[in-house]
């Protein structure tokens, strides 16, 4: 009985692994065929190959993308993760009039279709000189990623025990002994999972990468992937694209595996404990 | 926050009521409503509208349906459940446009897809002329993208049903299927809500992977959101294009007002101070 209960839990995990990775699965059997085998349908290479890396290392623009995609987004990831902090402190610590009304503006904003902000903000950037740049896709992360940074801060931070920062005053410690000693490490997981989420939501993003960027200047990974050109004109960039998607999965994945249970906590602590 | 937000969206609405026209940059007069009127009464637009609404009303039942089987399998697995995690995050996590890339790859009998081969078919599912697969192919990727996201949501609110009411309705003879519509679904129903909102709102705007799987110009599957891009940045029709998103914005809080709506309280008090 226990035995038929463990093999049916296996063969339903079994289901869901395979369901989640197989596409991750076929990418990487595809950008590990030699380019001239790319189409031919199989799903094992018949011959193995590091062509495609090779092909898209080669190339300035997936460097430059990729340079570009690591500095954006940690950039805003800390950005985004210092102002929140600061909004979802206030938020949890104090009492003051319009605090709710943050919270329904950070939610209305989280709801605001992006690509409504692609027009003016493509208009805007090129008036003011921003089209093309670092700041010019940082800026509109920010937008994006600060109201979800703040909601679910602020739903960490009202599970903390203030109390405790005065119980450490009365023992003798400073203000500023208190924060750093007692509050910071307690803060610290929710910050570290607000900024996974950040992170992930920038790395991820391809419509205002898509459009506020032209050159390698600022172009990121999934713009660059999109607009990837064949070796040569009559070639399809099949093998390239799969190599490049896979470049760009394997911090996604890492993250995963080391971090899955701060990903869950923070998707569900915005959505359910909000 | 305010001036990133706040400064581009009116700008925006601004922007809908000019004849704004970077192929006729001189020419900024004021027309009222006459891009609205354009745009409603453009077939394009309500063709779009019914392709948008089709797929994220069938997407996002089927992901209720099988993010329930997972948020099930996540809560009652008795092994393995580290595994089922960690595997469910890589389709969230992953690049929105990697994914749509994987899938398009996968089903594209002229990129070498497998998919075609397996099932024997004889026309291309990704190109135009087959609306049909163009449509399973664009569902497929949106489902496999986003039912963790969904199961995530789902499964913090199943661990809320208290273990007791179970075993007391175990004694009283309630059948599993009973128990399950009974008592899982009527306690879960807050956390059903906010995960079909959510989802709702981001089906709706749906844009990377429709535009990477159709490149762009599949007009059979053209949702809103690819329509307001191509408005924008393929035709340089900034009025026509801020007229888009204002009405996408406006669909949008429609559909999150019917949600509260509908909902009542449960929702108020779901996403509101606890």
């Amino acid at each position: 009985m226990a035995a038929r209960r463990a093999a049916g839990w296996g063969g339903i995990n079994a289901i869901v692994v395979i369901c989640a990775l197989f596409p991750v699965f076929w990418l990487l059997m595809l950008s590990l065929k030699k380019p001239s085998t790319i189409t031919d349908g199989r799903l094992i290479p018949s011959s193995w190959s590091f062509e495609n890396y090779k092909g898209i290392f080669d190339q300035d623009v997936f460097n430059r993308a990729l340079v570009n995609s690591i500095g954006i987004a940690l950039i805003s990831t800390v950005i985004a993760v210092v102002f929140a902090a600061m909004a979802a402190y206030a938020i949890a610590r104090l009492e003051f009039p319009g605090k709710r009304v943050i919270l329904t503006a950070s939610l209305a904003i989280a709801m605001f279709p992006p690509v409504a902000l692609v027009g003016p903000l493509y208009n805007l950037w090129r008036n003011i000189g921003l089209y093309n740049t670092w700041p010019g896709l940082i800026i509109p992360y920010m937008t994006f990623t600060l109201p979800l940074a703040i909601y679910v801060l602020s739903a960490f931070f009202r599970e903390i025990p203030w109390d405790l920062e005065q119980a450490a005053q009365v023992d003798g410690a400073t203000a500023g002994q208190a924060f750093r000693k007692v509050i910071a490490p307690l803060a610290a997981p929710g910050m570290f999972t607000t900024a996974i989420l950040v992170f992930i939501f920038a790395w991820n993003d391809f419509l205002f990468a898509f459009s506020l960027t032209s050159t390698t200047a600022a172009q990121t990974v999934p713009a660059a992937i999109a607009l990837f050109p064949g070796a040569s004109q009559f070639s399809q960039p099949t093998g390239s694209i799969a190599a490049a998607a896979m470049v760009v999965t394997i911090p996604i994945i890492v993250m995963v595996l080391f971090f899955q249970r701060r990903i869950v906590a923070g998707l569900t602590a915005g959505a359910v404990k909000g | 926050m305010l001036l990133v937000t706040a400064y581009p969206i009116l700008y925006n609405v601004y922007l809908s009521l000019l004849r704004a026209d970077l192929r006729f940059p001189e020419d900024n007069t004021w027309v009222g409503l006459n891009n609205y009127i354009t745009v409603l009464t453009a077939s394009v637009w309500w063709r779009d509208f019914w392709h948008t609404i089709l797929i994220t009303g069938v997407s996002v039942s089927v992901e209720l349906v099988l993010g329930m089987l997972l948020a099930l399998v996540m809560h009652r697995a008795i092994f393995g459940r580290g595994v089922i995690r960690t595997s469910a995050l890589v389709p969230y996590g992953i690049v929105t446009v990697v994914a749509a890339f994987a899938w398009r790859f996968a089903w594209s009998s002229s990129e070498g897809g497998f998919v075609p081969k397996v099932l024997g078919m004889s026309f291309d599912p990704v190109a135009t002329t087959e609306p049909f697969w163009n449509y399973v192919v664009v569902i497929a990727t949106e489902v496999w993208k986003t039912t963790p996201f969904m199961a995530l949501l789902l499964l913090a609110g199943l661990t809320l049903v208290p273990d007791e009411l179970h075993e007391a309705a175990k004694v009283d003879g309630a059948s599993n299927w009973q128990r399950f519509w009974r008592i899982t679904i009527p306690i879960m129903k807050p956390a059903i809500l906010v995960a079909l909102l959510f989802r709702t709102l981001d089906a709706f705007r749906v844009f990377d992977s429709v535009y990477i799987i159709s490149n762009g110009n599949n007009p059979n599957v053209e949702t809103v959101s690819v329509l307001n891009f191509n408005e924008l940045l393929t035709r340089l029709n900034l009025g026509v294009g801020a007229a888009i998103s204002v009405l996408i914005f406006i669909c949008v809080v429609i559909i999150a007002a019917l949600f509260v709506k509908g909902f009542g309280t449960s929702l108020a008090t779901q996403t509101g101070e606890d």
